[in-house]
């Protein structure tokens, strides 16, 4: 098929949108669309001055350290680090014995697992998120039901289906096999003595009636160290990076000015790269070095079990906002006055139904399947999924079909996704620019 | 992070929006316009030092009658969004404090990408209930010119 004719549609699109006033964009935008595919190494000359502003937005460059963590005060410390790291692959902190922080997030896999939904001492019902650069948003979890690195590593701890371990035997645990480094971490450890071996607040009935037997000190001083667990794995999962990629190699070129020369990226991955920042919209939500807007959104994704649709980031507001190990809570370590993205959290909007994080795209061509369920195995049906957008199984999808648009002299609402096969082939061929070394 | 909130219209920030969604060419931009029955006019003032994409960030409003007198002790509800995205704004501002002469800080603003954002003020004050709504462009900083060619 010829290139610049698949483009067409998508031209006439943009001219219309425009509209006369800002024709020399147009005109640009015109030279863009009908870019030679042929492999030449001025490709770096070809980007405009404004499709190198955004090219620039997600070079890795941009990207500053992971962000202080006002609520753990050990987020830099390399002690605490080495310490979470140790927690991080101990499997003796689960119910049967067999399963680690790094048994689902496998640090040889990108600190995933490649399943559909995590698998741990039971099943899970949603996508293991990788690591790297997970300090840099401000909630955790496909849903965000957690608002801290320390916070989100306590949840699956205590979940029966991952870890389905408990507070007191945690805390056990590290009295037992961890106490020097803890020690040095956080200072001495609580006596637990005559602590039962098994209780929590959310475990089976046996286990939360020993945890309600606790006084409220016994209690206050086992989440005290479970809390501090949280820390200690925050710090090491902080330390975690994304490394440059081609693509970075090749955005820096570019913006540098210079010849992309053996950075280059093939024609293919180029028309990918063009379409990406363009009419396929992909940059919209997933924008800035980590290309994600670390923000929720409901794009239409079948969930997993039909008779059971996920509610989402709607489900997810009441129960950061009650988490004892919140910004706000008593196991923080920051003032009232810093926990501003729980102040200012949006509780009450009907587009969080159904809603999910947009994830990061950083290596994501060598993690299938996708979306927060694994619904999807290919990239290729997760960028199908947002030209057919379907229509949402709970809440309202953001996605836009055809007859929405089209309205002359009002060009709000969403333009549809429309790409021919040639074009979908280009953006998944991009993707695998951002694949990790190793 | 190195994006800057560019408030002004201009065809450069048209340009450096990423996804293909142009604003309309018409997009009254201002700051000071008066509220949608009339009853206010209002002024929005971004902060000034230009805000970072996804950090948090304070703005204030002054609010005034038409005749230009100040308006204090009103009640100011925030909203806004992406018209074309079809989502709202990523965090829940809040008036945190009333400064003299009729201005209010409003803290929590946030902006998740680039782009045109509404931002919608709900007033109630002692010349009734009005709303306004204000346009806004975030774009990308720009990059120096490249130099070979």
């Amino acid at each position: 098929m010829n290139p610049a004719a698949s483009a067409m549609p998508g031209l006439k699109l943009v001219l219309r949108r425009i509209g006369g006033v800002a024709f020399a964009s147009a005109v640009a935008l015109a030279a863009i669309a009908r870019a030679d595919p042929a492999p030449t190494a001025a490709d770096a000359e070809r980007w405009s001055q404004a499709d190198r502003d955004v090219l620039a937005s997600l070079s890795l460059k941009r990207l500053p350290s992971t962000p202080d963590d006002p609520s753990n005060a050990v987020q830099r410390s390399p002690a605490a680090a080495e310490l979470g790291r140790r927690l991080f692959e101990d499997a003796r902190f689960s119910r049967d014995g067999t399963v680690a922080c790094a048994t689902c997030h496998d640090p040889a896999r990108q600190f995933q697992d490649g399943l559909p939904v995590a698998r741990g001492v039971g099943t899970g019902s949603r996508r293991t998120m990788p690591l790297a650069g997970a300090g840099h948003g401000a909630w955790l979890f496909w849903d965000g039901r957690k608002d801290s690195l320390w916070a989100q590593a306590l949840g699956p701890l205590e979940d029966a289906a991952e870890h389905g371990g408990n507070r007191t035997r945690d805390a056990h645990l590290v009295a037992r096999n961890h106490s020097a480094d803890y020690e040095r971490v956080f200072g001495a450890m609580p006596d637990l003595d005559g602590l039962p071996m098994d209780a929590g607040p959310g475990g089976s009935p046996s286990e939360k009636s020993a945890w309600d037997a606790l006084s409220e000190s016994q209690r206050e001083s086992v989440s005290r160290v479970f809390s501090n667990m949280g820390k200690a794995i925050a710090a090491y999962e902080a330390s975690l990076r994304h490394e440059p990629t081609r693509l970075d190699r090749y955005i820096d070129a570019v913006v540098a000015g210079e010849p992309a020369g053996p950075v280059a990226l093939s024609p293919g991955e180029v028309r990918g790269l063009r379409l990406f920042i363009g009419k396929a919209q992909c940059a919209s939500c997933h924008n800035g070095p980590l290309f994600t807007d670390q923000q929720f959104h409901n794009t239409g994704v079948p969930p997993r079990d039909p008779a059971k649709p996920d509610r989402g980031r709607a489900g997810a507001t009441a129960k950061v906002r009650d988490d004892e190990f919140n910004c706000l809570g008593p196991f923080s370590d920051a003032r009232p006055a810093q926990c501003q993205e729980l102040r200012f959290m949006v509780t009450d909007d009907p587009a969080m139904e159904g809603a999910f994080r947009t994830p990061s795209l950083r290596g994501a061509a060598q993690r299938p399947p996708y979306m927060h369920a694994g619904q999807f195995a290919t990239l290729e049906r997760v960028v199908r999924h947002y030209m057919e957008a379907p229509t949402a199984a709970s809440g309202r999808s953001e996605l836009a079909h055809r007859p929405s648009i089209g309205r002359r002299g009002a060009p709000t609402g969403r333009a549809p996704i429309e790409l021919t096969d040639a074009e979908v082939g280009d953006l998944v061929r991009f993707l695998h620019t951002m694949d990790a070394d190793r | 992070m190195n994006f800057f909130l560019v408030a002004t219209l201009s065809l450069a920030a048209f340009a450096t929006v990423a996804g293909c969604a142009s604003p309309p060419a018409d997009l009254d931009l201002s700051l000071t316009r008066p509220s949608a029955a009339g009853k206010y006019v209002v002024k929005l003032e971004p902060p000034a030092t230009p805000a970072a994409i996804n950090q948090l960030h304070a703005w204030r409003v002054v609010l005034a009658s038409p005749a230009g007198a100040p308006v204090p002790r009103a009640r100011i509800a925030v909203d806004g969004g992406m018209p074309q995205h079809g989502h709202g704004l990523p965090t829940r501002p809040l008036v945190t404090q009333e400064a003299p002469a009729g201005t209010y800080v409003v803290e929590g603003m946030k902006f998740s990408m680039t782009g045109w954002w509404e931002i919608r003020l709900a007033i109630d004050g002692p010349a009734g209930a009005d709303k306004v709504t204000f346009n806004t462009i975030v774009s990308e900083p720009r990059v120096a010119q490249a130099s070979a060619q």
